[in-house]
């Protein structure tokens, strides 16, 4: 019989390994998936985890795009993996990230043509704003009704998108576009733009900030009592209440921040790679972000690993879909398959699991 | 619009039909979560079972299949949240989500070379007698066999709970882990069986919706019906026939929604589309708020991992 037991010290190498086991299973699975297509599965994989790094031919292209999209991914993560430590799921990221670009977005279009030096961090306060207020309606109605924050959270991720829709066939559509849908590309507005800094690299402000972001709640988790507090919340949710948590400070807390991130996120997006806003400006960032979050196992750190492995992982997908016609789908259906051996692992971390018989008394 | 009562039964008549899938999702989700366990993974098997069921119809040209497909299809993606929470014991609402993502995928990786076709037509099942009542049978009696099957289901779990052993020792499990296991129940058998059915009926919910209601393939088809479903669970404090009403009220919700769109009257679009969304999250804080000055009808056990064995 299988029997559990808990370690009294999370092992720290299994810590590190899981992951690896994780994603070693997943390239393996994966690899069965494409070979299942007709794919070739070494072809498929070198692909989508060397090529955009190594090949001569691709990683031009490829290098820069991973730092474009693990920025958001590990500002989105970063948010999310407080939430989570403290079992408040705020899995609406993808709205919050919508609104924060709607909210810098309209800030911009606003002040256009006008140049100065205010309109970029004040579209920055704006996305920041935007993604803070639309993940504080679940964080209110938690605190006051005890209203589940994950539906309504995730609720509000239909209703964002429905408003950009609004957004870019009207209130912020180009009045110069010839009523095509989507609105002035700012980041072609020089006092709205978030060009690349280093040409070549991809790296740009929302880049910047992420590693930023990584360094400042890194310190926040280890030495700041909120971090101590929602670290004890996931461990020792009595414990917590004993030593006199605030839990509604802790909820309001995580789900700004996390809002906050995402929202900043939407921002740079929009004033950088997208560039303008549209139908499809939202390309799943926010749920993907879930992924990294717990593929860098709730630590700033592991998150900006994984978030740079997911990257690869898009970046490796389009080039897998370009070369070997490999649909977008399958490599979502990687990334969940990657969650999945994920948590599994996460037993081995947290569980001695031995293969006795039960001893009967 | 002519107000006449014919088109007021036909719209009733189709109101139940928007209701089913969400109906049956739900329904399967609210047995998982009376074993105690989340699976926040309801639009992921909603939508595998939409495209397995859909893929078979088109290849077999029967319905049926297909409807069987949608209910193996749910199950077997069920399948691996089941493993993954009951015998890696991992985190539910993680898996659930995991769960949601990989249907996702996996179904628009599956239904490629599938949109734009439609499948055979499900032919409608007029009950005898019952059919020819005015008003009321054009509203109730003139549907297809699934719709009848949903709601003999909702009745069914409802005597289930009520006055059967084994909704009895579904229950427990749901209320306190420990005691059952302790009174002898497997925990993990009843719930990893819990699993497998709510995956079949959110499957047929999915397969209906591809089948019947729309009926037509398209990427991420479900729209978050998966979660409305699983909102109609706590609407309906965990009890199967509030489930039904529930259900029905929500399909009134999107069908006049829809209504109001093809009229093309001053209201916008994307506020007429974002109001089933709207209306779920009103109906979640109206129950939370309720239910907080109250007791919590929820299973006590719900989301908890059982680590005993």
């Amino acid at each position: 019989m299988l029997r559990f037991e808990p370690r009294k010290n999370r092992s720290k190498f299994l810590e590190i390994s899981a992951p690896i086991i994780a994603v070693i299973m997943t390239m393996i699975f994966g690899g069965l998936l494409f070979y299942l297509m007709g794919k070739n599965p070494f072809e498929a994989i070198k692909l989508i985890f060397w090529d955009p790094v190594m090949s001569p031919t691709f990683s031009e292209y490829s290098r820069p795009q991973l730092a474009v999209k693990a920025a958001p991914l590990i500002l989105i993560a970063l948010g999310l993996s407080f939430g989570f430590r403290a079992n408040i799921w705020n899995i609406g990221a993808e709205g919050q990230y919508i609104m924060g670009a709607l909210a810098s977005g309209s800030i911009g279009l606003a002040l256009y043509p006008l140049q100065a030096w205010y309109i970029f961090p004040l579209m920055i306060i704006g996305g920041i704003l935007g993604g803070v207020i639309w993940a504080m309606i679940p964080a209110i109605l938690k605190i006051k009704f005890n209203t589940n924050e994950i539906l309504v959270s995730l609720m509000l991720v239909y209703v964002a998108e429905q408003i950009l829709a609004l957004a870019s066939v009207g209130f912020l559509r180009n009045p110069e576009g010839l009523g095509f849908p989507g609105s002035r590309d700012l980041s072609k507005y020089s006092s709205a733009a978030n060009p690349e800094l280093i040409s070549g690299t991809g790296i740009h402000l929302g880049v910047i900030s992420a590693f930023l972001g990584v360094i400042l709640l890194t310190y926040f988790l280890s030495y700041h009592r909120t971090g101590f507090h929602i670290k004890l919340i996931g461990q020792a949710p009595r414990a917590a209440n004993f030593a006199g948590v605030d839990l509604r400070y802790i909820i309001i807390f995580c789900l700004s921040l996390s809002g906050g991130l995402a929202g900043v996120a939407g921002m740079f997006e929009l004033t950088g790679p997208a560039g303008l806003i549209n139908i499809d400006f939202n390309v799943g960032y926010g749920f993907t972000a879930i992924i990294v979050a717990f593929l860098g196992r709730l630590n700033p750190i592991g998150i900006l690993l994984a978030g740079v492995l997911m990257s690869l992982t898009y970046v490796g997908g389009e080039l897998a879909q370009f070369m070997m016609n490999i649909p977008a789908a399958a490599i979502q259906v990687f990334q969940g398959m990657l969650l999945f051996f994920l948590l599994s692992t996460d037993l081995l971390v947290t569980y001695k699991i031995s293969f006795k018989t039960s001893i009967r008394k | 619009m002519d107000l006449g009562d014919i088109q007021i039964s036909l719209l009733l008549a189709s109101l139940i039909v928007a209701a089913t899938p969400i109906l049956l999702a739900a329904l399967g989700e609210l047995i998982v979560e009376k074993t105690g366990v989340l699976n926040l993974g309801v639009e992921g098997m909603m939508i595998f079972g939409a495209i397995a069921g859909f893929i078979a119809t088109i290849e077999t040209g029967s319905p049926w299949v297909g409807f069987l497909f949608s209910i193996l299809g749910g199950a077997s993606i069920a399948f691996i949240f089941a493993l993954v929470t009951q015998i890696f014991r991992a985190n539910q609402v993680a898996s659930g989500l995991a769960l949601t993502l990989f249907g996702l995928g996996l179904s628009s990786l599956l239904g490629h070379s599938y949109t734009g076709i439609k499948p055979a037509a499900f032919s409608d099942l007029h009950i005898p007698i019952l059919s020819e009542i005015p008003i009321l049978g054009v509203i109730l009696f003139q549907h297809d066999p699934i719709i009848y099957f949903s709601i003999l289901a909702v009745a069914a779990v409802y005597f289930l709970f009520r006055n059967f052993r084994l909704g009895l020792i579904l229950k427990a499990v749901g209320e306190n882990h420990d005691s059952a296991h302790a009174l002898g129940y497997n925990v993990i058998v009843i719930r990893f069986g819990a699993i497998l059915v709510g995956g079949a009926f959110a499957g047929l919910g999915g397969g209906y919706l591809s089948l019947v209601r729309v009926p037509q393939w398209t990427e991420g088809m479900t729209a978050g019906a998966g979660w409305i479903a699983l909102a109609l669970v706590v609407f309906a404090s965990w009890q199967p026939l509030r489930l039904l009403i529930g259900a029905y009220i929500f399909g009134g919700v999107t069908l006049l929604q829809l209504n109001l769109q093809a009229l093309g009257l001053e209201i916008n679009v994307a506020l007429l589309s974002m109001s089933p969304y709207l209306v779920t999250i009103g109906v979640l804080v109206f129950m939370s708020a309720r239910r907080s000055r109250g007791s919590l009808e929820a299973p006590r056990s719900l989301g908890k991992t059982f680590f005993g064995l």
